[in-house]
């Protein structure tokens, strides 16, 4: 009785996927021949019988000419990559990956297929300017694995080949699978007969579509006018590729300067100050802001980040705008605007992320003028069969308003959500992603929602008593969970420094920030919080943004997140 | 810049003060563990949106949970759910007594894909998905912890 359950089980998959792709590359609303007869009568007496026939003619050999693309052919004889795929997710990064693995999820036996421009298979980002440069390992490029903070070490990928389907097979394998064709470019997309073309002039059709093409690192005006020989000594940091390229250099080089304040800036200005001081390696940061993360905490508390990441070994150079850069010798010579200059060996850019719009042209859709990226309803639906997920996608919050964010928890929590809406959820972005970063071994934080220094804020310290002193350097942080809603075991950071400078034993009044919470504010609205050297607190703070109350004493709404607690 | 200290403030509970647009707060344990004023809005238990946990509202198993990893979404993804939803449903007397088949073939597929799915967790597998089960909707981090790879 249980063996026959189990086959009808094994072969409904397959039926079911036969049946959705009739249902969805049929006449809208169309499910099946009966109700498409109805259809038809009922047009008929408008006079549009004739059209509509016409078209469930086509769709009828669009059906026949797909249904022989599905009989199995010997393997020798299969296309190399199918010329058509019921999920095509366009991008191999952090939301295409949470798409498929939500697709598969919820619909049985379903075939993805992933279409990268990267070489690699689908990995994650963090870790590329956080762990992996604190591993032991002296082969972690090779390797790329590093240790969660529950001290079980991973992979940076999200899965190792043998999850995925071969491409060939994708139409063929017997569940259905994931499929990822990988250093192809999509560069044409026809919305109306749902094909994308690849570089290669190969097209692929498609019943459904997500767009999770991600984002390229900007690049300085004055960089980008002075030619190769700077080019050559520049690092735009994104990839894999990137970290390794990095990485190697930093060994060779005396001196590395970093532009940019933000996360990647300050996460690789304290990576590689790690190194500057056992190597005699040179890091030097300058950006525009005041402070380092001056576009994301309030200032005093960018100020006194600042200072952290000047411990970590950093020479910090706030208000620094470049003019140009030349090189000089055999070294570079940063000239900024007020006149002050710096010698360097290698420059890496972080200095903002462009969305990748380029198929906005070819498929016709719309791009935000505001915030860049796809212009996507709430469900991050673009157009009828087009989702829109991660960096690239410019989405409507509900609570928060129109946004964009490029943060990893929002491409899982985003790709999550696509893939649920590309079959049939039809829910709205409502589950706030979170972001976090460490600074060093004293400065850790989580924070969600609207994170804009431009807010005004109101932040909660525990104050500071005889008793207490500042966070022990062999005290992990980030031993909360860092990305919830993600799709894989995530990592924080685990600290193991042994040498950086002691703190002083009793902080002084009023100065110390060791930790709180900080409150974001519209009108007496909360939009975003940061949770401060606190962990395992997010629940509550996703709680609060949900909820949009006003209130009127924030300290009563920090009580609630036990910031005295160890 | 050193914010203006009251020389009292080692007496107050709070002291609080604004820098420009932001204010800033230093609240002593004593003061935070008064009870909060704060209110906060009572949570549907059935809202359509909000992300569930492993079992849904109506008793469903939630495939996407990111509870279960790749669990549902590999390549033994079907015989995955297959064996779960057997153990779900089971009313034996031994729950899942009646799913050995299912779960035979699970482990038959997992054998295939050695560096997916890591033989010597195999076991601990099986007990997380009974753990699990028990659990009401779990909070991610306790899954986590829980979670062997994939």
């Amino acid at each position: 009785r249980q063996k026959s359950n189990l086959l009808q089980r094994w072969n409904v998959p397959i039926k079911l996927q036969m049946s959705r792709q009739v249902a969805s590359s049929g006449v809208p609303g169309g499910r099946g021949d009966s109700s498409v007869f109805v259809l038809i009568v009922g047009l008929s007496t408008l006079g549009a019988g004739a059209y509509v026939y016409r078209t469930l003619k086509e769709n009828k050999e669009r059906f026949t000419s797909r249904l022989s693309n599905l009989s199995p052919a010997a393997p020798g004889a299969r296309p190399e990559v199918p010329s058509h795929v019921p999920f095509l997710l366009i991008g191999g990064g952090t939301a295409a990956f949470a798409a498929a693995r939500s697709i598969r999820a919820r619909d049985p036996g379903a075939r993805v297929l992933i279409v990268s421009e990267d070489p690699a298979l689908p990995y994650m980002r963090p870790p590329l300017s956080k762990e992996l440069w604190f591993s032991d390992d002296p082969n972690v490029t090779e390797t790329l694995r590093f240790k969660q903070w529950n001290g079980k070490e991973r992979s940076i990928y999200f899965q190792p080949p043998s999850f995925y389907v071969p491409v060939r097979d994708l139409p063929f394998v017997e569940n259905g699978g994931v499929a990822v064709l990988c250093g192809k470019k999509v560069v044409h997309m026809d919305v109306r007969g749902n094909i994308v073309k690849l570089s290669d002039g190969t097209q692929i059709s498609y019943d459904k579509c997500l767009i999770a093409t991600g984002g390229s690192p900007r690049n300085l005006p004055a960089i980008e006018r002075a030619g190769k020989d700077v080019q050559q000594r520049l690092t735009l940091f994104r990839k894999i590729e990137d970290f390794k390229s990095l990485e190697k250099i930093s060994r060779e080089v005396k001196s590395i300067t970093i532009i940019g304040g933000g996360f990647l800036g300050s996460e690789l200005a304290c990576a590689l100050g790690r190194r500057a001081r056992t190597r005699g390696l040179e890091v030097i940061q300058l950006f525009p802001e005041n402070g380092n993360m001056g576009k994301v905490l309030p200032e005093y508390l960018s100020n006194w980040t600042t200072e952290k990441v000047r411990r970590e070994g950093v020479n910090v150079m706030p208000n620094a705008v470049v003019k140009s850069v030349s090189v000089c010798g055999n070294r570079l010579m940063i000239k900024l605007k007020d006149g002050r200059k710096v010698e360097t060996d290698h420059i890496v850019a972080a200095v903002g992320l462009e969305p990748n719009v380029e198929l906005a042209k070819s498929a016709g859709l719309e791009v935000d003028s505001d915030f860049g990226g796809f212009r996507v309803n709430a469900e991050l639906q673009a157009r009828s069969n087009i989702w829109v997920a991660g960096d690239a996608a410019c989405f409507y919050d509900i609570k928060l308003g129109r946004r964009r964010v490029e943060h990893h928890d929002h491409a899982v929590v985003s790709g999550r959500l696509a893939g649920e809406n590309m079959t049939g959820a039809a829910k709205p972005y409502w589950h706030q992603s979170m972001f976090w970063s460490d600074l060093g071994p004293n400065v850790g934080y989580e924070a969600i929602g609207l994170v804009d220094s431009s807010l005004p804020t109101v932040g909660v310290f525990a104050k500071a008593t005889a008793k207490d002193t500042p966070k022990s350097a062999t005290e992990q942080s980030g031993t909360g969970i860092r990305s919830e809603s993600e799709t894989e075991a995530e990592a924080s950071e685990v600290h193991i420094s042994p040498s950086f400078s002691p703190m002083p034993q009793v902080p002084k009044q009023g100065e110390d920030y060791g930790k709180g919470v900080i409150f974001y504010l519209r009108d007496k609205v909360v939009v975003g919080i940061v949770l401060w050297n606190i962990f395992n607190r997010m629940p509550i703070a996703r709680k609060i943004i949900k909820d949009g109350e006003e209130h009127d004493d924030l300290n009563e709404v920090a009580k609630l997140f036990n910031i005295h607690e160890e | 810049m050193t914010p203006p200290v009251s020389a009292f403030s080692e007496l107050l509970l709070v002291v609080s003060y604004m820098v420009g647009k932001d204010r800033i707060i230093f609240a002593t344990k004593e003061d935070h563990e008064t009870p909060s004023s704060a209110e906060l809005v009572a949570d549907d238990p059935d809202d359509p949106y909000e992300e569930q946990g492993l079992i849904l509202p109506n008793g469903d198993i939630n495939w996407n949970c990111p509870c279960l990893g790749g669990m549902a979404s590999g390549p033994c993804g079907e015989q995955f759910k297959s064996a779960f939803s057997c153990f779900h449903y089971s009313t034996e007397e031994i729950k899942g007594s009646d799913c050995v088949d299912q779960f035979r073939a699970m482990q038959e597929c997992m054998q295939k894909y050695p560096d997916l799915y890591p033989q010597e967790d195999e076991n601990e597998e099986k007990e997380k998905s009974s753990k699990d089960l028990e659990a009401t909707p779990m909070e991610a981090s306790a899954a986590k912890e829980e979670k062997g790879s994939s």
